[in-house]
Formats: structure tokens, C-alpha cells, sequence
């Protein structure tokens, strides 16, 4: 191959862009672009990322000694309750399909939007109705049932509970609109020449996402409005004071949860597929069975949500089953990860920013995988079940994993979605603040747990307390990272180096056909895909050098028809 | 207790606790093993093939060898499926008791524990055993999902509002160690501990033959009562005014009824007021003892008049 040269020099952003076709508030606040939604999305959920950081701050500054130092039980219990809520249903289910997805889906299949763009706009007032809802609850003050508002305790709590568990089944309608929306547009929108086989491993994540909100979320929505006729109408369901069931609650909201953590993950999956492809200049690895084992981890997922309950009562035979089942998924998710790194493997390994979230994504989302599988045996899952060895795992694989990796996607998609490249020194700073203050918060957090310490401890005995100065010391490292990741991006807005159209050489369609920021209709002509998407060695017989806009234009006038 | 123990594990004083160890650092083991090779390649790709300077390559795509790629699934698969069959065994052995266990009843109710024994003994706060026996806990709750933990013993089973569920156990040190609750039941959810104090089955049997009161005198066990049965709650013993009455100088003292009838406090007033609290409400109080306490042994109930009536 001949030398390329990737540029890293300044380039003069486009003068038409989706940022500044039209600025009226009106245009953003009606806007049917998916790229102003997925702007939208991204404000919205970095707020929430940011109230619920705030309030994991505060429970972990609790812990820090046992007994009370800054608020009593009951305010503890809310707070840990209101982190959970916000991060789970506000953030991390959102965080990625909605933002990354709404952004860069369509452009990756070579469209001008999603299929339904009004529908989309609709998804986001919706959650944003479901998001206002949370935070009315937050007010009002009383929701200390955790995020999984096991009854009867939480039937019984008080009204805010069926507050928010409107909230959450208001926010579940965006997500089933958007995953609808999301299968449409794959099936049905992509560029010519586009195969199934050349999609971007990133539309597969979201693909099977999707599969998964519009199956499962709604189960959510029937256990809610369940919870709600038992405490309005005082039929037993779920309370046993009424002649109800509460393991019968444990298997609904397992049902939608467990499915749920591949609605978390399976995105993540697809943004470090693409950050160690287009970083390592190699496509990558077993692309099949890399793509393939989104699907599957997606289908398992629906038939292990019992392992949630091995000591809740359930039979030994559902034991037994759920547990074989968690074995089965972990196998797919392996598979990834030696794809991932076989991917490496004589590549061209380029260590920027994006690509330091990746490296370690992988090794702490392989930390979270390992513990998973201590929580899948069954005779462990009953000593380390419902301590914070779970509260650790549970960590390692949402923020290890979906949180680190969206970081990667934020940070690599940012010059495509703001035309600015940020500060890179910074970010390196920051990713190795992130990775060093989450590996001392919750790798404590599992030695804690195999020690005995129980989750959702307000007090707790003497003998964990070193554990829980470290965890805590932890968090501020990792809080003060995530505070210098705030400061450059936005700084970036207003001092950051103009992007070129491709400042990484990548391969696929938003980096090769579209300009930094993207014209409003993302494209000036619909691309005709003849190559994989991570086929970096074919980029210069196609695109020159593979960067300007321009350059694909002038070459293509000079062809004949 | 906290001393003994690994790194990972807190110390083993139950027969269950050394093979969920075993399988524990099994699966450590493996997973570091794994976790090692997986990330030591990556390092060491990062490096071996880091790009240098700005002019690059684009390294051919290699080809792929499924051959590989299959025996990456296999192996782990195999693992996963030796891991799963032991867990498997273990598990059925924490899941079936002994036929010949020493029975004991537990209650859960927010926020805490009481224990049954057969001969009607009831206590809260220790549940006391024999050591190098079989102990089955049969438990249910009055409220709320609890769930009862013991980290020393390896076990850990939910206590449900509406059926039995059951654990078991074989404890194999004589000591105390730490009863939690870990599943989320409201405020007081961390404040639900309680202790197991195992004993040599010699301590243990004269202990379950006093009810609970071995070799206190009637006064002292009655304070241990009063403690475990919460009844300090809504009773203070220092004169000041809570939910139910203060019991400081209660013998000897006139009680007006809501009623209108009145009496001085004697013995029997006061055992009355334990088993069958709602036969004379104290005016300006609220009905609220509940009347549970009627279970209790007559040597309990004894030794909680006695202690009551040393209250000057």
C-alpha cells in the first residue's frame, strides 16, 4: 500500500451545516433532523448523568464512616434510590442508542434520516416527559425503594413510588418508539450496495437493541400500571396483605431488567467494535460472529432473568435452568472480546483518546463478565447475592462498560458532531483519571462484598470501614475525571482546532461521505457501498486519501455517466 | 471474627463454607488466568503495533482462521459447563437439610429477627445453636421481603411475607458471628442484624432448657428480654415518655384507665399488661402494644415482671 498521510491540520468547516442551516429556536425545538435529536438527546442525558454522578458522590461521601456524617437513613435511602432511577432508566438506557444512535444510525446505512423522523421527535418529548416526571418525584422526596422497587415494600411506600413508577413507564414509551423507528430504518433505508454483511458492527448493536426495547420495555410498562391498580384499587397482586404475590413482582421486573442490561450493553458492544477497527486500521476480526453474537447475547438475554432469584424460593429446576442460560451467554460475549483483541493483532494501533476508552472498556468490561460468571454459579450467587460483590459486578459492566464506552463514542464522533476536535492532552488526562478512580472505587466494592458487607447499607459494622474509605477516595478520582471531560468538550465549542471531514481515516460512511459538521441532509448524493466498512486498505482506491468531501466530488465528475 | 479469613473471604465456621470457598478461588483463579491472557495480549499488541509517526501503513486485513475462533468458544465453554456442574452439587447441598437438623423458627419483621425454638423459646437477637450439628431455619415474615445472611456460614436465604422458605446449616466453631438482613426493606434495613452464638451442645442444651436464661438471675434475664423483644421501643426505663408508658417506678404506682377504672401496679397488672396488653389501656396512651408477647415461656414472662418491678 502506498503511504497515506492522516491528517491532523486544520480544516474550513462547510459553510452550510446542520448546526446553522436555521437557528430560530423554533427549528430545534420542531427539528425532524436525527442529528439535532441526537443533540438534544445528549444534552438531556448528560444532565441527568450529571445529577445522578452528583448523587453517587453523596452516597458514597456517606459511607465514608459508618454511622451518619452528612444525612440520616431515610435521606440516604433516597438518594441511593434517586442515582439508581437516574442513571439506569435516564442515562444509560438512553445514553447511547438515543444520542449515538439517533446520530449516527442513519448515516452509517447511507440515509438522510430515521424512517419516521416525527415519530422521533415525538420519542423525545416523551422521554423528556418521563424524565420531568423522575425529577417531580425527586421533589417531592419520598421514593426509597431502589431502582427495582420490590414490593411489597414498595406498594406499600408512599404515593411517589407510583410517581415514578409513571416516570418510568412514560420513559419506556421512547424507548419503544425509538426502537421501532431504529428496525425500520435498518431494514429498510440502507444505501445501495449496503448489505447485511457490510453494516457497521455499531448498526448491528443498535439493531439488536432495538429488538430488544420494542419486546421487553413493555412488560415494564404492564408491571407499572400493575403496581399502580394494586395501591389505587387495593387488589392483591403483588402484596401479600392483599393476597398477592411479591416473588411474582421479582420475576416482572426481571423479565424487562435482565433484557434491559443488554439494551445497555449491546450499543456499547457496537461503539468499541468500531473505536478498536478504526484505531487499529484492521477490520475486524470474525466480523460474523462478532455481529451474530449481538443477536444471540440479545435473544439469551430474555431467558435469564431468574438468576436474579436463586434465593428468592424459586425450584431448583428454574435454578438450575437460568443459571445453564447465563453460562450460554457468557460465550457469545467472550467470543467478542478475543474478536476484539485478535483485531489488534498486526494492526496499526493509534492511541488516541477514543481509542484509550476502548482499551479500557476491555478490561474492565472483562472484569465485569468474569464476576458475572461467579454470580451465575449457583451454590456462590448465594453467599455473594444482594452484597456488594453485585454492586461492584453491576458497576464494572454498566459504567466499566456502557458508560466508558459511550465516553469513546462521544469522544470519537464529536468531530463529526460539533466540526471541533477537542483538546487531546486533556483527554488523555481525564481517560486515565476515569479508569484509575473506578478500578479503586469498585474493585473494593467487590472485596467488600465477598467479606459479607449487604448492599443498600446505611450503617454499617466497624470491619468494612477501610474498604469503604477507599471506595469513597475512589470516587472522587473518578468524579474528577469526568469533570475534566465536561470542561475540554465545551471548551472545545468555542477554542477547539476546526475538524477535517475524517481526522481518524475511517472507513465508514459519516467519515468518508459526509462533512464535519454534516450538510442537513447528510449526504450530497446517496453513497453506493462496494467494501466492508472497516476495509481501511481499500480506502485509497476509492477515496484518494479517503478525507475531503470535496475531493470524492471532483473524482467523481471526471467519471464517465 | 473479622481476623480470620483471606483476602476475599471472611473466616469458615460452617461445613458448607470450605467448598463454596474452593468453588470461589476456583473460579478466581480461571478468571485471572483468562483475564491475563486476554488483556496481556492487548498490552502487548499495543505496543508490538503501536503506530509510529504520522506517515502509516494500512496493514492487510488478515485472514480469518475459524479453527481459532472455535476453539475460543469450545474452551470456555467447557470451563463454564465444569463450573456450572459443580455450583450444581453445591447448590443442592445447601438446598436440602438433614432429615435429623434441630429445627428453629424465624421470624422477620422490619427490623428484626426473632428466633422459635421447639420447647416455644422465642428470642430476638441471638440465635443461639450447637455447634457440629444440623440446624434448619424455617422462616417467614410479618411484613416486608427480608432476607437472611450469614457470611460466615456461606448462607443466605429470602424471608418471605406470605410462605416458608428455609435454609441450613452446620456450624463447625464455637463463637459469634454476624446475622444481616440483605434484602432492602426501608430505613432501618442496616440496623437488622443480629448475632448466631454457637455453642458446645453441653452450653446449648442447658440453655434451651432455662429458655434462654442458662445462669442469669431473673432480673438479668429479664433486661436481656426486655432488649431482644424491642420492647424498648415505646417502653423508656428512665422516666420519659414514649409511645407506650414508662416502666421507671411502675410497681407501686396508681394507673388511670382509659376505661375510667384505675389500680395500683402490681404483679399481676403488669403480666396482664405483657400478654394481654389491650385489657387495661393508660389514659392518654394509644392501643398500640400488640399481643404477641403471650407466646412467650412462663420462665420469660417471669423474669420480665421481675426486671420490670426492679425499676425504681
Amino acid at each position: 500500500m502506498s503511504a497515506t498521510t492522516l491528517t491532523t491540520r486544520d480544516a474550513t468547516p462547510p459553510p452550510v451545516h446542520y448546526l446553522n442551516h436555521d437557528k430560530s429556536l423554533k427549528s430545534w425545538l420542531l427539528t425532524l433532523d436525527h442529528k439535532r435529536i441526537g443533540l438534544m438527546y445528549l444534552v438531556t442525558v448528560a444532565t441527568a448523568f450529571m445529577v445522578a454522578g452528583v448523587l453517587a458522590m453523596l452516597v458514597r461521601y456517606e459511607l465514608i464512616n459508618p454511622g451518619m456524617d452528612i444525612m440520616t437513613a431515610e435521606t440516604y435511602n433516597k438518594v441511593f434510590s434517586m442515582h439508581g432511577i437516574m442513571m439506569v432508566f435516564l442515562f444509560i438506557i438512553p445514553s447511547i442508542p438515543a444520542v449515538m444512535g439517533n446520530f449516527v444510525l442513519p448515516m452509517h446505512l447511507g440515509a438522510k434520516d430515521v424512517a419516521f423522523p416525527r415519530l422521533n421527535l415525538a420519542s423525545y418529548y416523551i422521554f423528556v416527559a418521563g424524565g420531568l416526571l423522575v425529577v417531580g418525584a425527586l421533589i417531592v422526596g419520598n421514593v426509597d425503594a431502589g431502582w427495582t422497587f420490590y414490593t411489597p415494600y414498595s406498594s406499600r411506600s408512599s404515593d411517589s413510588v407510583l410517581f415514578m413508577t409513571m416516570a418510568v413507564f412514560v420513559a419506556g414509551f421512547s424507548s419503544i418508539l425509538t426502537g421501532l423507528n431504529f428496525i425500520v430504518t435498518v431494514h429498510k433505508m440502507r444505501a445501495p450496495g449496503l448489505t447485511w454483511n457490510r453494516l457497521p458492527l455499531f448498526v448491528w448493536g443498535i439493531y439488536a437493541t432495538s429488538i430488544v426495547q420494542v419486546l421487553a420495555t413493555p412488560v415494564i410498562g404492564i408491571t407499572m400500571v400493575l403496581l399502580f391498580f394494586e395501591r389505587l384499587l387495593g387488589i392483591g397482586i403483588f402484596d401479600p396483605a392483599l393476597g398477592g404475590d411479591p416473588v411474582l413482582f421479582q420475576h416482572f421486573f426481571w423479565f424487562y431488567s435482565h433484557p434491559a442490561v443488554y439494551i445497555m450493553i449491546l450499543p456499547a458492544f457496537g461503539i468499541i467494535s468500531e473505536l478498536i477497527a478504526v484505531f487499529s486500521r484492521h477490520p475486524i476480526h470474525g466480523y460474523r460472529f462478532v455481529a451474530l453474537s449481538s443477536v444471540a447475547i440479545a435473544f439469551l438475554g430474555f431467558l435469564v432473568w431468574g438468576h436474579h432469584m436463586f434465593v428468592s424460593g424459586q425450584s431448583a429446576i428454574s435454578a438450575v435452568i437460568f443459571s445453564l442460560i447465563t453460562y450460554l451467554i457468557g460465550i457469545p460475549t467472550g467470543v467478542k472480546m478475543f474478536n476484539w483483541v485478535a483485531t489488534m493483532y498486526r494492526g496499526s494501533i493509534w492511541l488516541q483518546t477514543p481509542m484509550l476508552y476502548a482499551l479500557s472498556f476491555l478490561f474492565l468490561f472483562a472484569i465485569g463478565g468474569f464476576t458475572g460468571i461467579a454470580l451465575g454459579v449457583l451454590a456462590l450467587d448465594v453467599h455473594l447475592h444482594d452484597t456488594y460483590f453485585v454492586v461492584g459486578h453491576f458497576h464494572y459492566v454498566m459504567m466499566g462498560g456502557t458508560v466508558i464506552a459511550a465516553l469513546g463514542g462521544l469522544h470519537y464522533w464529536w468531530p463529526k458532531i460539533t466540526g471541533k476536535m477537542y483538546n487531546e492532552m486533556l483527554g488523555k488526562i481525564a481517560a486515565a483519571l476515569i479508569f484509575v478512580g473506578f478500578n479503586i472505587t469498585f474493585f473494593t466494592q467487590l472485596v467488600l462484598g465477598t467479606q459479607g458487607m449487604p448492599r443498600r447499607y446505611y450503617d454499617y459494622l466497624p470491619r468494612f470501614e477501610t474498604m469503604h474509605e477507599v471506595s469513597t477516595y475512589g470516587s472522587w478520582i473518578l468524579g474528577a475525571g469526568l469533570f475534566i471531560v465536561l470542561f475540554y468538550l465545551l471548551a472545545s465549542l468555542f477554542r477547539g482546532r476546526t475538524a477535517s471531514s475524517n481526522p481518524w481515516g475511517a472507513a465508514t460512511l459519516e467519515w468518508t461521505h459526509a462533512t464535519s459538521p454534516p450538510d442537513p441532509h447528510n449526504f450530497h448524493q446517496t453513497p453506493i457501498v462496494s467494501r466492508g466498512p472497516y476495509d481501511f486498505h481499500l480506502l485509497s482506491e476509492e477515496f484518494g486519501d479517503g478525507h475531503a468531501t470535496q475531493e470524492i466530488a471532483d473524482t467523481r465528475e471526471t467519471q464517465p455517466g | 471474627m473479622g481476623d480470620k479469613g483471606t483476602f476475599w473471604m471472611p473466616e469458615q465456621a460452617s461445613t458448607l463454607a470450605s467448598e463454596i470457598d474452593g468453588l470461589f478461588y476456583f473460579v478466581f483463579w480461571i478468571s485471572l488466568i483468562l483475564f491475563v491472557a486476554v488483556i496481556g495480549a492487548m498490552v502487548y499488541f499495543v505496543f508490538r503495533y503501536r503506530r509510529r509517526g504520522d506517515g502509516e501503513h494500512i496493514p492487510a486485513p488478515l485472514a480469518e482462521r475459524k479453527v481459532v475462533e472455535i476453539a475460543w468458544i469450545a474452551g470456555p465453554l467447557i470451563l463454564c459447563l465444569l463450573v456450572f456442574t459443580w455450583g450444581f452439587k453445591a447448590f443442592l447441598k445447601q438446598s436440602i437439610a438433614p432429615a435429623d437438623a434441630y429445627q428453629i423458627q424465624v421470624r422477620a419483621s422490619s427490623w428484626a429477627w426473632n428466633f422459635t425454638y421447639p420447647n416455644g423459646t422465642s428470642v430476638g437477637s441471638e440465635l443461639r445453636v450447637p455447634v457440629d450439628r444440623p440446624v434448619k431455619l424455617t422462616m417467614s415474615s410479618d411484613d416486608v421481603l427480608h432476607s437472611f445472611f450469614v457470611p460466615s456460614f456461606r448462607v443466605k436465604f429470602d424471608v418471605l411475607p406470605n410462605r416458608y422458605t428455609s435454609v441450613w446449616f452446620e456450624a463447625t466453631e464455637v463463637g459469634e458471628f454476624d446475622i444481616f438482613c440483605t434484602e432492602y426493606c426501608g430505613t432501618g434495613h442496616s440496623a437488622m442484624l443480629a448475632k448466631v452464638i454457637v455453642q458446645s451442645e453441653e452450653d446449648f442444651k442447658a440453655w434451651v432448657a432455662t429458655s434462654g436464661m442458662g445462669d442469669m438471675t431473673p432480673v438479668e434475664y429479664g433486661s436481656v428480654l426486655f432488649s431482644q423483644q424491642n420492647c424498648a421501643v415505646c417502653h423508656s426505663v428512665d422516666g420519659t415518655r414514649g409511645v407506650g408508658p414508662t416502666l421507671k417506678g411502675l410497681l407501686g404506682r396508681p394507673e388511670q384507665f382509659t376505661d375510667g377504672t384505675s389500680l395500683i401496679a402490681d404483679d399481676n397488672y403488669i403480666l396482664e399488661s405483657i400478654i394481654n396488653p389491650a385489657a387495661k389501656i393508660v389514659d392518654t396512651y394509644p392501643p398500640a402494644m400488640p399481643a404477641t408477647y403471650s407466646t412467650l415461656q412462663p420462665q420469660q414472662l417471669d423474669a420480665l415482671v421481675a426486671y420490670i418491678k426492679s425499676l425504681e
